[in-house]
Parts: structure tokens; C-alpha cells; sequence
């Protein structure tokens, strides 16, 4: 079985793996690491998002083996002793979710779209960075409010994630 | 997903010799193959990640000549622009030599999937796999792109061959894609909300007075030309050139999200938008 070294929230992790085993699959089987979802398990609701050498992408639509000697980064990986991210603070204060699937592959997108556009981000902008991200209970509204507030509040903060 | 073995070569010739293995697959952004082996539509013995092969994800512009912006300032328009295999639609959207020399291009492929289907999908795997329903193959047979090969110089004219079929041999892979920049050229596709692959999208360019059409999403047979409109545009590039132009829906496609007249209507109305938007 093929041999799979990644980077994962910082710390080196490898495992042998069927070469057919997708990222997210050895991300919540073999690393345990559940907050990564999967949703619809066909690239188009993104509760699977995680970075890979800092860009987002679905983890259900990858092969662990592609991510040889990269750099991943999932939703445990963003608060720091006990300390929320301030994009997982965000959605908190504004009531961002509500049964709570989505939200990981939200706040990784949403966290990718501020290190690529910024931090002051408007509603058009977050509603189009959200294109493949799918939300089954909250009509978007206030997601869309919390990145805003998170994409602020990240100002001077922006780290490896 | 049935299991394969994985090989992970560095350079092209490598790539190669694996790929004359029994029923193996060249895997670049894997955003289709992957799903549809998961869907077991396809099983490959052996999956060659082109990941790990360095040097096919460049934009390289040269030529051209600056001219005033719209936003003021120069840009560099025409000339040539040649964007290696595995570039991302990411990379492509969000480049400057492309959003400069070729705006039309980069902003279709800022419309492809979704910010994460971006990060990973490519030039190369798009036109390779040529789905009816996908943009670029619009792009490279209306701007009369060069597929190069390791082989040989392909014309998109040749190139697209049918649904889900193209001119590559078994043994063949593609190195880069060759555009020329044209003197204006736009493109509007009117998606399916859910995987945002057109329903139907029209790409028009416009090359010292010649003007090629090419559609995606709507042939029986994948992507195609509108000699009627091309005439028609090249005598006057204006929308209103486009009036009364209906393609025959006898050879559209109909399926659960559009009718083939209603994909017929829509073919109007997209190249109209692409006219207006062309720059």
C-alpha cells in the first residue's frame, strides 16, 4: 500500500493507505480528525473543505496519495489554546449556524477567501466565495454576516491557515 | 471507488511510460475522473497523477501591444498566450497577462465549478475529457486555440471529436494549449444553478473582421460552430446581427433541465450577451 507523509495542522502525520482512500476519508478514518465533513460526498456541497499548501479545496474529491508532502489544513486546526479563530467567533456571535454540518467547510472557505481578497469583504463577494458551499437551515443570511465579521476581525491576525 | 495502483511520476516521459500500462488514466485535477470513478463509470487499473510533473502550469504571454485600459492605464493586449496543461482555472482567472491579453478567457474560467473546484481543476484535464457541457472547449474552437501535444501541434478544429471524445491517441498527452489573442471576444453561459455547468454558453471572438462562434452545452455531439451568426457578425459585430439566427434543435440536447427549443432560444440569446460583453 502506497505511503502517504502530510503536514496536518502543523504536525507530520503518515499512513498506509489503498491508494483509492480519498483526503477526507484518511482525515476522519485514519487521523480521527472528524471535523472535516462529508456532505454529499459529489463536490458540490463543501462540507469537506480543508487547505491543501493554502488553498481550499473539496477533500471528498481528492486522493490522499495527491497530497503526498503537502500541507493540510482542517477546521481543528484553526483555534490556538482553547481560543476560537476569529472566524469560528464570528459565526458564533452571529449566529452563523444552526445544526452545525456546513460550518467547517464554511469557515475554511470563508477563511481561504480572506487571504485571497482581504478583509473587507462585501455581501456580493462572500455570497459568490460561498458558490460551493451548500447551507441546509440557515438561507445564508447570516453566514454571510459572520464572514463579514470574521474577514474584519482576522485584520493583522491573518496566519498559515 | 474500485483501488488502481498509483504512480506519481516527475517528468512527461515518465508519465508516458506508465501510461502504455493496461487501462490506466492520466489523473490531473481529477474534479471529473475522480467522481465518476467513485461512481464506478470508471475504473482504471492504474492512475497516473500528473501532480508531481513540474513545468506544465505556466502562463506565458508574448507579443502584443500596450493600448489604453478601460479603467485607464495600459494593458497589453494580443499576441500570444500559452498556458501550460495543469494550470488551474484559478490560475487562469487570476492572472494578469490573461486578464489582459485574453479578459474573455479569464473570466471563464473564474466561472468554472466553484472556488475549490478551481484550486484544483485544470486546462488540460477540461479539454482532454471535452464534456459537452464544459466552457473551455467554447473558448479554444472560437479562438482557434493549438492543443500541443508531446506528439504533435492538434487545431481545436480537430480536436473536439464528440461527446467525451477528442483527437488524442491512447499514448498522448497534452503539454499546453496555444491561443491566439483575438481582437475582441466574450463569453455568456446561462448555467445550471446546482453544478454550474452550462446549460448553454456561447463564446464569440473576433479576429480582423473574421468572427468564429462556438457553443458548449447544447450539442448532441459537444461543442460547435454557428456558421450563420459567425457571417452575420463579421458583416456588422453587433447584437443585433444575432436576430432572427435560430439554430435547429433537431440536434440539441434535451434533458431534465432544458428542452432542446428552449436550448435553442437560449443559444440567441447567450451569443447576443457575449456580443455586448465582448472586449
Amino acid at each position: 500500500m502506497p505511503k502517504v507523509n502530510l503536514t496536518v495542522n502543523g504536525k507530520p502525520v503518515s499512513a498506509d493507505i489503498e491508494a483509492r482512500t480519498l483526503l477526507v476519508t484518511m482525515l476522519r478514518e485514519t487521523l480521527k480528525l472528524t471535523g472535516t465533513h462529508v456532505g454529499c460526498d459529489t463536490s458540490q456541497c463543501g462540507a469537506c473543505v480543508v487547505h491543501v499548501d493554502g488553498k481550499a479545496v473539496k477533500s471528498c474529491t481528492m486522493l490522499a496519495v495527491q497530497a503526498d508532502g503537502a500541507r493540510v489544513v482542517t477546521i481543528e486546526g484553526l483555534a490556538t489554546d482553547g481560543t476560537l479563530h476569529p472566524m469560528q467567533e464570528a459565526f458564533r456571535e452571529n449566529h452563523g449556524l444552526q445544526c452545525g454540518f456546513c460550518t467547517p467547510g464554511m469557515i475554511m472557505t470563508a477563511v481561504d477567501l480572506v487571504n485571497r481578497e482581504g478583509n473587507e469583504l462585501d455581501e456580493h463577494a462572500i455570497r459568490e466565495g460561498l458558490e460551493g458551499n451548500l447551507c441546509r437551515c440557515t438561507g445564508y443570511h447570516n453566514i454571510v454576516k459572520s464572514i463579514a465579521a470574521g474577514a474584519r476581525a482576522m485584520k493583522g491576525k491573518r496566519r498559515a491557515a | 471507488m474500485y483501488n488502481f495502483e498509483f504512480h506519481r511520476p516527475t517528468t512527461v516521459d515518465e508519465a508516458l511510460r506508465h501510461l502504455k500500462a493496461d487501462e490506466a488514466k492520466l489523473l490531473a485535477g481529477g474534479q471529473t475522473l475522480l467522481p465518476t470513478m467513485k461512481q464506478r463509470l470508471a475504473a482504471p487499473k492504474h492512475v497516473v497523477d500528473l501532480g508531481g510533473v513540474t513545468g506544465l502550469s505556466t502562463i506565458d504571454h508574448k507579443g502584443g501591444s500596450l493600448v489604453m485600459g478601460k479603467a485607464g492605464g495600459t494593458v497589453l493586449r494580443g499576441g500570444t498566450l500559452t498556458i501550460g496543461a495543469l494550470t488551474t482555472h484559478a490560475q487562469v482567472a487570476n492572472s494578469n497577462e490573461v486578464k489582459e491579453s485574453l479578459p474573455a478567457l479569464a473570466s471563464l474560467a473564474g466561472g468554472i465549478g466553484d472556488p475549490a473546484v478551481r484550486n484544483r481543476g485544470t486546462i488540460g484535464g477540461s479539454i482532454a475529457n471535452n464534456d459537452p457541457a464544459a466552457d473551455y472547449p467554447a473558448a479554444c474552437l472560437a479562438l482557434g486555440a493549438t492543443v500541443v501535444t508531446n506528439k504533435r501541434e492538434i487545431a481545436a478544429d480537430d480536436f473536439f471529436t464528440g461527446l467525451f471524445e477528442t483527437a488524442l491517441e491512447p499514448d498522448e498527452l497534452i503539454l499546453r494549449v496555444v491561443f491566439t489573442a483575438p481582437g475582441r471576444a466574450g463569453y455568456a453561459k446561462f448555467r445550471n444553478p446546482a453544478s454550474r455547468y452550462a446549460i448553454v454558453g456561447v463564446f464569440v471572438a473576433e479576429r480582423q473582421g473574421e468572427v468564429r462562434v462556438a457553443v458548449t452545452g447544447a450539442g448532441q455531439s459537444g461543442v460547435f460552430r454557428v456558421p450563420a451568426m459567425e457571417a452575420a457578425l463579421a458583416k456588422k459585430f453587433d447584437a443585433s446581427a444575432v436576430d432572427g439566427i435560430r439554430v435547429d434543435a433537431s440536434d440539441l440536447v434535451s434533458d431534465i433541465h432544458a428542452q432542446a427549443d428552449y436550448r435553442a432560444h437560449l443559444i440567441g440569446v447567450m451569443a447576443k450577451r457575449a456580443v455586448q460583453m465582448a472586449a
